[in-house]
């Protein structure tokens, strides 16, 4: 059984006197350590399809189900459990809190799992070494790059050893350069057995990653692999 | 779910965050409960003092004085509405001492009079009264002696002085043994009252006393019949009979004097009932100012409100966020609800310790005893964390409701 199985997921919104179809019926399996982007411009239905496997949002219709839990049939406080221990967020803004440190920040999700403080020092401390940023867990946000501040971010997505990542624009609000670098280290963890999920109207993000689904008008309308080439250039 | 220590620090942190802010808010809910605290100390002082000094004039008495009281109440002396001063006489006394019930009873006749001594001079009250006047009003004699029946009946020039008046005319002396001057006669000093201290604004040590019969044929001058006294003193022998007696002596001065209910010419005063009427009175008072008070606590509690809404406004994304991290609706209810009380509560803290010390100036100033009661106290502090819930029980509710992809999308 795949990690994700999202079967005819439909979501309507309603705007005055028009239904709008944000999904109208997509279907699709992630299986476990896959890396793949969900590419489409604005209006397509991939920040709704994002919400829901982050489960921020229900589907309208249609079944998904995500590590074994029914999007679909779970209370608020389910789905705020859900998103504390399987789900690991990271925005294109970072929204980390100012006024805590680089470790204290790694350390929210961890207070709403209930993780005693000296177990969430150890495990904050051991997730920055992992991205880099050992040095710097005192700092606040306003004093790292923007490029830490997102690996700052990536560190506190795996606090709760999530069994998804699930990425909006992780690069939207970095220089070229500093985003080839995070999705290389969206790569590295893969390889070590994250499954990611990126959500991009950018192409160039979406040839980093295994594999590309395409949205439009609510539809998906392409689903296809990368080549390991172009992966590879984005990696450099 | 969050542990509850980690609940504490987050609304710690996010107090701290804004220092000015969180004192400018509790400062709303420090001045309610000052004035709050500071007003029930002032009026229970207020009210203690009432009780203390009609306490003072001596306990399960009755007091008779002439004239009809006018409506209200209240110890207004001789009213002298109808019947005129001279209606009490001493036969009237005599009368009420065969009353069963009766412990003492002492008719006295007040003067005013100019005394003089070692070149100063006073204007104390003077009172003629008899010797078991100090059993009558629970009065000691501090030195010296009490004239006793003799000297009484024999209108003798002794005399006894109030605290204040010993004070004044010998400051530096031993009063016991000399001499003053009172209306062109030598009286000689035999005692000194024991201090009673102030009666509301009347200083009650500010007297002499003197045997009735003297004050009557030397002091208090030729106006009136001989025998007329300006009031009657009458202890029960306890608390218990004090009303029956009171009772029963109405009855007997209206026969004595002839007259029917409702236009009596004299008044018998209940000291007890004065004092409960009085001790309600400025109950009722310190009830109002403290409920004046708590509207400003009130406003404290919606500063709060106000203050937790602008919060809530402004930190939307990070609401959003700690949602999408994994807090549940009821964490962010703690989370905000708990800045909300801890506001208030430290507020309410300061609050209690600037009404005390307020209290304690002014109690000081009014020179009244300082009445805080840790009951009082406990409830100052338990009502301002109840504003704190209240007020911000609302904005609360208002994060924990936020929809986290509005939250976050919100710049």
């Amino acid at each position: 059984m795949a990690l994700i199985e999202a079967n005819n997921l439909t979501k309507l919104y309603r705007m005055g006197d028009e239904t709008v179809h944000a999904l109208a019926g997509v279907s699709f399996a992630i299986p476990q350590r896959d890396y793949c982007a969900i590419v489409g411009p604005s209006g397509s239905g991939k920040s709704t399809l994002m919400n829901i496997l982050g489960g921020l949002d229900t589907p309208s219709s249609g079944r998904i189900t995500i590590a074994g839990n029914d999007i679909g049939e779970m209370s608020d406080d389910d789905l705020a459990v859900f998103r504390n221990q399987t789900i690991g967020f990271v925005f294109q803004s970072f929204n980390l809190l100012p006024r805590l440190t680089a470790l204290e920040n790694v350390e929210l999700p961890m207070i709403y799992g209930g993780v005693l403080p000296k177990e969430r020092h150890e495990r904050a401390a051991a997730l920055l070494q992992r991205v880099g940023l050992g040095e710097r867990m005192g700092h606040r946000p306003t004093q790292l790059s923007g490029g830490q501040q997102q690996r700052v971010a990536i560190a506190r997505a795996l606090a709760g050893q999530p069994a998804l990542i699930l990425a909006d624009e992780p690069t939207g609000a970095l220089d070229t350069n500093t985003g080839i670098e995070i999705l290389g280290l969206f790569s590295q963890l893969n390889k070590e057995g994250a499954t990611i999920v990126i959500v991009t109207h950018d192409h160039d993000v979406a040839r980093a990653t295994k594999r590309t689904i395409e949205m439009r008008d609510g539809h998906i309308v392409s689903d296809e692999l990368n080549d390991r080439s172009a992966r590879h250039d984005a990696n450099v | 779910m969050m542990r509850t220590s980690d609940l504490i620090s987050s609304a710690g942190r996010a107090l701290r965050a804004n220092p000015m802010r969180s004192a400018l808010t509790a400062l709303g809910v420090i001045i309610g409960v000052a004035s709050v605290v500071a007003m029930v100390a002032l009026g229970s002082g207020a009210q203690a003092q009432v009780e203390r000094s009609i306490a003072s004039l001596g306990s399960n008495l009755l007091i008779v004085v002439p004239g009809a009281m006018r409506g209200g109440g209240g110890v207004r002396g001789q009213a002298g509405a109808g019947g005129g001063f001279d209606s009490l006489t001493l036969d009237d006394a005599a009368a009420i001492a065969q009353l069963e019930n009766v412990a003492v009873v002492a008719p006295s006749q007040r003067a005013r009079a100019q005394v003089i001594a070692n070149g100063a001079n006073w204007n104390p009250e003077v009172n003629g009264v008899t010797p078991d006047f100090l059993i009558a009003r629970d009065w000691n004699i501090a030195q010296g002696r009490m004239f006793d029946e003799t000297e009484e009946r024999q209108a003798r020039r002794v005399i006894v002085l109030g605290n204040t008046v010993a004070i004044n005319l010998f400051p530096n002396m031993d009063p016991v043994g000399q001499t003053v001057r009172m209306n062109g006669g030598t009286y000689e000093v035999i005692g000194v009252l024991e201090s009673k201290g102030q009666s509301g604004f009347q200083d009650q040590d500010d007297i002499v006393l003197a045997p009735l019969s003297t004050v009557k044929r030397r002091i208090a001058g030729r106006r009136g019949r001989g025998d007329t006294v300006s009031q009657i003193s009458v202890k029960a022998q306890s608390e218990d009979v004090l009303s029956r007696l009171q009772e029963d002596v109405e009855n007997t001065l209206r026969q004595r004097h002839r007259t029917r209910e409702g236009e009596d010419d004299f008044t018998v005063q209940n000291l007890s009932s004065i004092s409960e009427t009085m001790a309600q009175t400025t109950g009722v008072f310190t009830a109002l100012l403290g409920g004046i008070s708590a509207v400003s606590l009130l406003v404290g509690g919606i500063g709060i409100m106000n203050i937790m809404l602008v919060s809530v406004t402004e930190r939307t994304r990070e609401i959003g966020l700690r949602k999408a991290l994994g807090a549940r609706q009821s964490d962010i209810l703690h989370q905000f609800g708990l800045e909300a009380v801890t506001l208030s509560v430290a507020g309410g803290i300061i609050g209690l310790v600037i009404g005390v010390a307020g209290a304690w100036g002014m109690t000081t100033l009014f020179n009244l005893p300082l009445v805080v009661s840790p009951l009082n106290a406990g409830l100052a502090i338990a009502f301002s964390g109840l504003v704190g819930v209240v007020f911000g029980a609302y904005p609360a509710w208002r994060a924990a409701k936020l929809d986290p992809i509005e939250a976050l999308r919100r710049e």
